[in-house]
């Protein structure tokens, strides 16, 4: 073995391509086959991609590092699903570029926290934490509800999202910005909206019905979380990856 | 006074020049992130320090503080000691002269630069050790091409047959980290002129390739790099070479091969297929055994010479930051065990096992270079103040200590308040009844960390009088006893 081992250490460019194929052999083997086995992703009803202002407000969770401190990953134990609701599946983020699991709980898990609370808690907990849950290490984000939504790109962030898998329709690229709008409660006719992005939820989130914030689409993507998939209708093992 | 066309002597021909310039860089970027680090961890345990700004937030900061230790710190340290390792154990000048090795120094200082100033206005993929835009990826790559270019070149130039075991560390490391940020970076910008992209993948392969990347960072960034270091310093420091060739051969190899697979490990439980957590799992407990190889040949080059560890503070660093290198390579594969990794997960032990990790190993080593490498590199007889690299030692060593002690506490006591229930099968605690509880192991994490910070800053004042040439009167009296008694 030293004898051939002398080979490699005295040509520094065989020992780079040696190198490389060695480390290349785990993540191969690991990686690939997430694409090349069907059932990676479970075949559930209701995952859609996300509607215009959730993808802003996702964004926004994004920027300000959300994730670091909250999970979007409910595992499958007793403690945990009754704590946070049904165990996630892959299915469920499945449109996620990019993914939003989180790897610390500073703060609870947000996988379903859709719906738990009245968009006036999200205002009041996101504006001062500890007004309402004083126990609350989390920062105050009061100046999202000043900050005025800038959506002129909005189409191409979709477009974007299209070029990478998500399947946003000529329809949905077109109607981005009105759909943004009546998500947000400027309009009263959210047919076409609903038609596009079923049980999306649409009003108007942070109380100010003058204009569109980054708190109105930070609240509508929190609200959205984990609605999507109707789990009744599924048991165990039809969730089998 | 030192370039590639010099010929006066091989001594002469070293670029040092460069190397002073990445440990400046290292001591700096070290002060800045430990210090962000002691900032963002007394915001956990008073929020109030978040100034409700949103350049303040921990949100933001917090990726300041990772990229600054790891990249900046650890990176300058690595890329300096590299430069340094190459033409010592090639007898080569550095190819490409100080052009290109001045390109790699500024180009990496700007990439530091454009990451953090991405942060703090909200410019992040959220890829966890990855947070940079698509712009600053592409400019690390032209940089980091350029680096290997650099390293690769002085090693063809070598006037030595073999190939020193230090740079197959390196260049694990830098063809490795290459692979993995390319492929981990790949997105759509929306659009040339804007920041914001949109990750290749999606949802569980999204979070695989992520968590591929992260680990391998800790592997072949802050793994096998370092080792790279304790390869070439510990021997050099006690005057002895390496323990076992063989063992160097071994752990070279199989660190390398099975280091790849545990990325997995970071998703137990999740929708990544069970498959895929169990295959992490196996080969992350594996990685047990070329990890302690490791140390052992680092801690077994000093047979004969223990001794030294009572009177050489310098070699004190890098030998405990082997200690802690097997401590938390033992502790990684325990919590890498799936029915371990249900507690553990989502909790401050793993930010504990981080820090063991990275302040007593990627920190001490690193240390122990610094205050190796001054006196060579300013050609200064020794340090400013042995006094004060002792002090340095303890401060840090108990700073680490009550560190991982408390976000052991914290995390195990967190993990066990989540899964506990009451006599009548109710949840026992809400969620913010387990915030509140971690409040004082967050208050003494900080203390900790502020004391790792200040012997950061003790180091810095050593440093820069031995660069001006100071000796402490201490120091000089202490070494003519020393030769007296010799």
């Amino acid at each position: 073995m030293l004898i051939k081992h002398e080979k490699i250490e005295t040509n520094v460019i065989l020992m780079l391509v040696l190198t490389l194929l060695t480390v290349s052999i785990g993540g191969l083997v690991e990686i690939v086959p997430l694409y090349t086995i069907e059932t990676t992703i479970e075949e559930v009803d209701g995952v859609r991609p996300y509607s215009p202002l959730e993808l802003v407000g996702r964004n926004v969770y994004i920027r300000e590092g959300c994730y670091l401190c909250h999970s979007q990953q409910i595992r499958p134990f007793r403690d945990e699903v009754e704590r946070y609701g049904h165990y996630s599946i892959a299915a469920e983020s499945m449109y996620d570029h990019p993914f939003q699991w989180g790897s610390k709980r500073t703060g609870p898990d947000l996988a379903r926290v859709g719906g738990k609370y009245s968009n006036e808690w999200h205002v009041a907990h996101l504006s001062d934490p500890r007004s309402v849950v004083p126990e609350s290490i989390m920062p105050g984000y009061s100046f999202l509800a000043n900050q005025e939504l800038d959506v002129s790109d909005i189409s191409a962030h979709l477009e974007t999202n299209r070029i990478v898998g998500v399947p946003y329709s000529d329809e949905m690229i077109a109607q981005a910005a009105a759909d943004l709008a009546a998500q947000a409660g400027a309009d009263e006719d959210t047919d076409g909206l609903l038609a596009r992005y079923p049980k999306a939820v649409s009003g108007d989130f942070d109380g100010d019905a003058g204009r569109i914030t980054e708190m109105d689409a930070l609240i509508s993507y929190l609200q959205m979380l984990g609605t999507l998939v109707d789990f009744s209708r599924y048991d165990h093992d039809d969730l089998q990856q | 006074m030192s370039s590639a066309s010099s010929t006066s002597g091989a001594a002469d021909a070293y670029n040092d020049e460069i190397i002073r310039k990445f440990v400046v860089a290292t001591v700096f970027w070290g002060v800045v992130g430990f210090g962000a680090g002691v900032f963002i961890a007394f915001q956990l345990a008073f929020p109030a320090l978040n100034l409700d700004l949103e350049w303040f937030s921990f949100g933001r900061l917090r990726p300041v503080h990772t990229s600054a230790v790891i990249f900046a710190f650890g990176g300058n340290a690595l890329i300096g000691t590299s430069f340094y390792v190459a033409q010592r154990t090639c007898r080569a000048s550095l190819f490409g002269g100080n052009g290109l090795a001045s390109f790699v120094f500024w180009g990496y200082q700007l990439f530091i630069v454009m990451a953090a100033v991405g942060y703090v206005l909200g410019i992040t993929q959220s890829r966890e050790y990855a947070e940079p835009e698509w712009y600053v990826d592409i400019w690390i790559t032209i940089v980091w091409v350029a680096y290997l270019l650099v390293f690769v070149g002085t090693i063809m130039k070598r006037k030595e047959p073999h190939i020193y075991v230090a740079n197959w560390f390196y260049l694990a490391f830098i063809v490795t980290v290459a692979l993995l940020h390319i492929v981990n970076n790949l997105a759509v910008p929306v659009s040339f002129t804007g920041a914001k992209s949109y990750s290749l993948f999606a949802g569980v392969r999204d979070a695989l390739t992520q968590w591929w990347y992260a680990h391998n960072a800790v592997g072949f960034f802050l793994t096998a790099g370092f080792l790279g270091m304790m390869y070439y310093f510990i021997p050099k420091r006690v005057n002895r070479p390496i323990y076992s060739y063989r063992l160097s051969i071994i752990h070279f190899w199989s660190l390398i091969f099975l280091y790849i697979w545990a990325g997995p490990h970071h998703l137990h439980y999740t929708s990544l297929p069970d498959w895929a957590q169990t295959l992490g799992m196996v080969f992350s407990i594996m990685l047990w055994m070329p990890s302690w190889g490791g140390m052992i040949n680092g801690l077994m080059t000093l047979s004969g010479a223990w001794d030294k560890l009572r009177t050489d503070p310098v070699l004190r660093f890098m030998v405990t930051g082997v200690g802690f290198y097997g401590m938390s390579t033992f502790e990684g594969p325990v919590m890498s065990i799936k029915s371990v990794n249900a507690l553990s997960h989502y909790t401050d032990w793993t930010i504990g096992h981080v820090h063991s990790g990275t302040l007593g190993w990627v920190g001490f080593i690193t240390f122990g270079v610094l205050y190796f490498l001054v006196p060579v590199l300013w050609k200064r007889k020794d340090i400013y103040s042995q006094r004060l690299i002792s002090y340095h030692f303890w401060i840090s060593t108990i700073g680490i200590v009550l560190y991982i002690v408390s976000m052991w506490v914290s995390g195990i006591m967190q993990g066990l308040m989540w899964r506990a229930y009451d006599s009548f099968g109710f949840l026992q605690y809400s969620f913010a009844e387990t915030v509140d509880a971690m409040h004082p192991f967050y208050v003494i994490r900080g203390l900790g960390g502020f004391l790792f910070f200040f012997g950061s800053l003790i180091m810095a004042y050593n440093l820069w009088r031995t660069c001006r040439g100071d000796i402490e009167p201490e120091t000089v009296s202490s070494r003519q006893s020393a030769t007296a008694q010799a």
